[in-house]
């Protein structure tokens, strides 16, 4: 069994407080009205002048120029929402990726199990204790989309009548994107994951104690039933709650853009808990050839990604097509660097890193490579949710870092809490044998 | 690799008393033996076919690409459909030896070469219509990059159609080496066995020379996984530069971005089914049952099932964003593929790649051999047709109403695609009975991990060898009872 060292209990208890203060800082210094945008803009351009670097010189000077445009009033409240919204996108930023991270460990988990996949078994009890997450990232973002819904927040222009009122588009969307169906939607993908994620570890338990297969073969069919549903929902999913923050853009590829950043964060997180577990002596039948595989999976699964980005990219730039490029084109001339930087960190430092057979195998290199993978990938969040919440009005300052404390801290807590719920390493899995003698 | 571990629950797939030199002779057999009459009738049947492809191909060329049924609206149709659909086809047998390999999927290792085999020889068809389809196919050469003439006159690499001859050609070239390099080892098994002359001289030559050395079998299997890890990229790139002649595009129904991996799933999808179908035949001529087990025809079923489910996915995908796009245009592409005057290729189409894969989720019927032969015939047809739809119901009607037309072919068009049907299975045939149809040195490696005397002999707790007082080592053998003994074989 594992216990939770006192350390890493009170390591996630400081970065969740640290994160709370940071997120409330950010909130505090929100603006709760035009006039409150307008002085912070204001104080933003006189005290800083350019010393934020490029970005912030260019988003000043946009805002002259705009400004002395005739729709003064406009553009003021556009920029009040831009403003405003920063907290709260920073916070469901952090909060998707790490929810993110867990249903990519479940999805893999599935395939695991479908595939009856013989090394991995070993690494079952990881999977689950990372999929416990499920439940509170879950419930924490369904909370966030009620509250987007009750209108705290402006981050799905949609669910706002005054834009809606305007805009034909969205007005023929109002079939697929509205309040009700969206949460309605929401709850049902949430509800089959979870519930999937309850089962599996409930068979897996008993599978434990039992003295015949039936637990594992049931398990191995509800895993199948799992990746049909899932492959549907989280296209779903990805369409509500990252593609329609930009309700006027669309693009057939994305359901599928998502789950691959989803999947190599989650291959990613199993790798970096194995390698921590094993290194405190509670894993001792995971070698480094396990090391080896998940290695692979994250160099697979970040070159998979690429494609996928590529392929949606280049697709669009090359049609050049006005109602689609206009994503591009923004992320382009305001997300330069998290934009680019995304795929040096996603493709480049993974491809060259963990290309040798050798490095797979060295814990500290899959450690190292799994943290940039990981910034990777919540920058990806980041660059899919940040343009139409906030627009230039970006910066990775103190709410999305409060963000991402909070959520990282949450996520350990919860994720070695359900770790020392039940025994670190499968016993009566059919496979167990085949996973503990595994060599590669 | 692996170690020789098996779990006890994983089903045998190598059936019956199989020892090495059984699998020699199981395999050499259909190479060392005499062609039957059915074979002889299939091949002429198949050659006809493929002399009659000649002469349509031979009247297209001299008069004109008029005498095909294409017009000015709808200017690509059977040409390209056939070239996506044989392309597709080739896909799953670098799925087979490279993905499976990467997985270390055991299975894979009865069907590979046959797999393989099928991928060069699709391709082989595939590369005929991009020069067929040209206007003046005599200038051909001018797509490659050569230094010329003309000033160094260029071409432009912003066209697919340019990445295409460099896909394809990468892809003939690489998967003609792992197929080959795979032979090797069994070219030199049937080399080794052959006692004429002639057949000596010529295993000999194909062989390369292969001892199987130590240090020759370390570096196979290095050359092997080095190539299986380049062939997963080019397997997915391919198809979808592929996919990109048509995405990359302004016409509704093609400018999609979902279409590179889509395409590359329906590539594997209508690959497998094609593999299938190859494969039910020649476990049965080739008395090749132990090895092409029911087991290996169900996990291909299941591939097909799920590529399957990952097509009718992304058919949900376009349509759900036609109308979440609000764009009318995009909107009619579909309504058009729907109701349209080629409702009945689309209805066709989504009852062959959606409805149909999906009764394999019934284990009597994906176990079912006659189930699965008919099912990978109708998934194949359904991807032909699927080709068909996005090609020509994107054309045929698109933005300006005033240029909308129809299509029907001319028998040129059709003879064309049934000589390449000919031609494929021409080499098909010849590579049949001159080829080692499984890797034999493949599926002696899992022989006694996985090989059903061996997994009983575990499970009766007996020793695979005995060594007698003499010192003369005895395999343990099953005889027809399944009782154990260790005796001479």
């Amino acid at each position: 069994m594992y216990t939770f060292s006192n350390r890493l209990r009170i390591g996630a208890i400081i970065l969740m407080a640290l994160g709370i203060v940071g997120m409330t800082i950010g909130f505090i210094s929100a603006p709760g009205s035009v006039e409150e945008a307008k002085a912070i803009v204001a104080a933003h351009d006189d005290g800083h002048g350019g010393s934020h670097g490029e970005e912030h010189a260019v988003a000043g000077h946009e805002t002259h120029d705009e400004a002395s445009a005739e729709e003064h009033a406009a553009h003021d409240e556009h920029v009040y929402h831009q403003l405003a919204n920063r907290p709260w996108a920073a916070l469901y930023v952090a909060a998707f990726f790490f929810f993110m991270i867990s249903l990519g460990v479940l999805a893999f988990y599935g395939i695991q199990r479908a595939s009856q996949a013989g090394w991995s078994p070993l690494l079952f009890r990881v999977m689950e204790g990372i999929t416990a997450y499920l439940v509170p990232g879950g419930i924490i973002v369904f909370v966030l989309l009620v509250l987007s819904v009750l209108h705290f927040n402006h981050l799905f222009p949609w669910m706002d009548p005054e834009v809606v009122a305007e805009d034909k588009i969205i007005q023929n969307k109002a079939g697929y994107l509205n309040p009700t169906f969206f949460l309605i939607r929401a709850a049902i993908y949430l509800g089959g994951w979870i519930a999937y994620r309850e089962i599996s570890r409930r068979l897996s338990i008993a599978q434990d104690k039992a003295d015949d297969d039936s637990n594992f073969k049931k398990n191995f069919r509800w895993s199948a039933g799992f990746l049909v549903f899932y492959l549907v929902t989280e296209s779903m999913m990805s369409w509500d709650w990252i593609m329609s923050v930009d309700p006027h853009w669309f693009s057939t590829l994305f359901g599928w853009y998502v789950f691959a950043s989803m999947v190599v964060s989650g291959v990613t997180v199993i790798a970096m808990v194995a390698i921590y577990l094993k290194s405190k002596g509670y894993l001792p039948d995971v070698n480094d050839s396990h090391i080896h595989d998940l290695g692979k999976f994250m160099f697979g699964f970040s070159i998979f990604w690429t494609y996928l980005w590529f392929g949606q990219f280049m697709l669009i730039w090359y049609a050049n097509i006005p109602e689609e490029v206009t994503y591009f084109v923004q992320r382009i001339e305001e997300y330069k660097l998290p934009f680019f930087g995304m795929v040096a960190m996603n493709f480049v430092f993974p491809l060259l890193v963990l290309m040798n057979s050798d490095y797979k195998r060295i814990n500290w290199f899959v450690i190292m490579t799994g943290i940039v993978v990981l910034l990777g990938h919540y920058l990806d969040v980041f660059n899919m949710i940040m343009p139409s919440a906030v627009g230039d009005k970006w910066f990775i300052g103190l709410p999305e870092l409060g963000a991402l404390s909070f959520f990282s801290g949450a996520f350990i807590f919860w994720v070695f809490r359900a770790l020392t719920k039940a025994p670190l390493q499968v016993t009566r899995n059919p496979y167990i044998e085949e996973s503990r003698q595994f060599h590669y | 690799m692996a170690s020789h571990y098996e779990a006890p629950i994983r089903k045998p797939l190598v059936l019956g008393d199989k020892g090495y030199h059984d699998v020699s002779v199981d395999i050499a057999a259909p190479v060392e033996g005499k062609a039957n009459k059915h074979w002889w009738i299939v091949f002429s049947i198949s050659l006809a076919a493929l002399l009659w492809g000649i002469g349509a191909i031979v009247y297209t060329i001299s008069t004109g690409i008029g005498t095909w049924g294409l017009n000015k609206t709808v200017n690509w149709a059977w040409d390209i459909t056939n070239f996506v659909w044989w392309v597709g086809i080739g896909h799953a047998g670098t799925l087979i030896s490279a993905v499976l390999l990467l997985f270390r999927q055991k299975w894979r290792m009865a069907i590979n070469r046959s797999a393989e085999a099928m991928t060069i020889f699709s391709v082989i068809q595939a590369g005929l219509f991009p020069i067929i389809h040209m206007g003046r196919p005599w200038l051909a050469y001018w797509v490659v990059p050569i230094p010329n003439q003309f000033g160094s006159l260029w071409v432009n690499f912003n066209s697919p159609l340019l990445w295409d001859v460099f896909a394809i050609s990468t892809y003939l070239s690489v998967s003609l080496v792992f197929w080959w390099t795979g032979l090797l080892p069994d070219f030199g098994m049937i080399r080794d066995r052959a006692v004429k002359p002639f057949q000596k001289k010529i295993y000999s030559l194909v062989s390369f020379g292969w001892t199987g050395r130590a240090k020759d079998w370390q570096r196979f299997e290095e050359v092997s996984l080095v190539l299986a890890g380049l062939a997963t990229p080019l397997v997915l790139s391919v198809h979808t530069i592929v996919s990109f002649d048509f995405a990359t595009s302004v016409i509704p129904g093609w400018h999609t971005t979902i279409f590179p991996p889509y395409f590359v799933a329906g590539a594997i999808f209508s690959g497998f089914a094609m593999v299938q179908t190859l494969l039910i035949i020649m476990r049965k001529v080739c008395n090749l049952e132990a090895y092409i087990t029911v087991q290996h025809i169900e996990l291909m079923n299941i591939v097909i099932m799920i590529t399957g489910s990952i097509v009718g996915c992304a058919y949900i995908t376009e349509l759900f964003i036609a109308w979440y796009s609000g764009v009318e245009y995009e909107q009619y592409a579909f309504l058009n593929r729907a109701t349209g005057p080629y409702w009945w290729a689309y209805l066709l189409m989504m009852s062959c790649n959606v409805v149909s894969p999906q009764i394999m989720w019934f284990k009597k019927i994906r176990t079912s051999i006659m189930v699965s032969f008919i099912i990978s015939i109708v998934v194949n047809v359904g991807m032909w047709f699927e080709r068909f739809v996005i090609i020509v119901s994107s054309l045929h009607r698109d933005y300006l109403p005033s240029s909308w037309t129809m299509f029907s072919p001319t028998f040129v068009d059709i003879g064309i695609f049934i000589g390449t049907i000919g031609f494929f299975f021409v080499l098909f045939l010849l590579y049949a009975r001159t080829f080692p149809v499984i890797a034999q040195a493949e599926v002696k490696s899992i022989l006694k991990s996985s090989g059903e005397r061996y997994k009983s002999l575990r499970a009766a707790g007996k020793p695979m060898y005995k060594i007698r007082k003499d010192g003369v080592v005895r395999e343990t053998i099953m005889d027809s009872e399944g009782t154990l003994s260790n005796t001479d074989k």
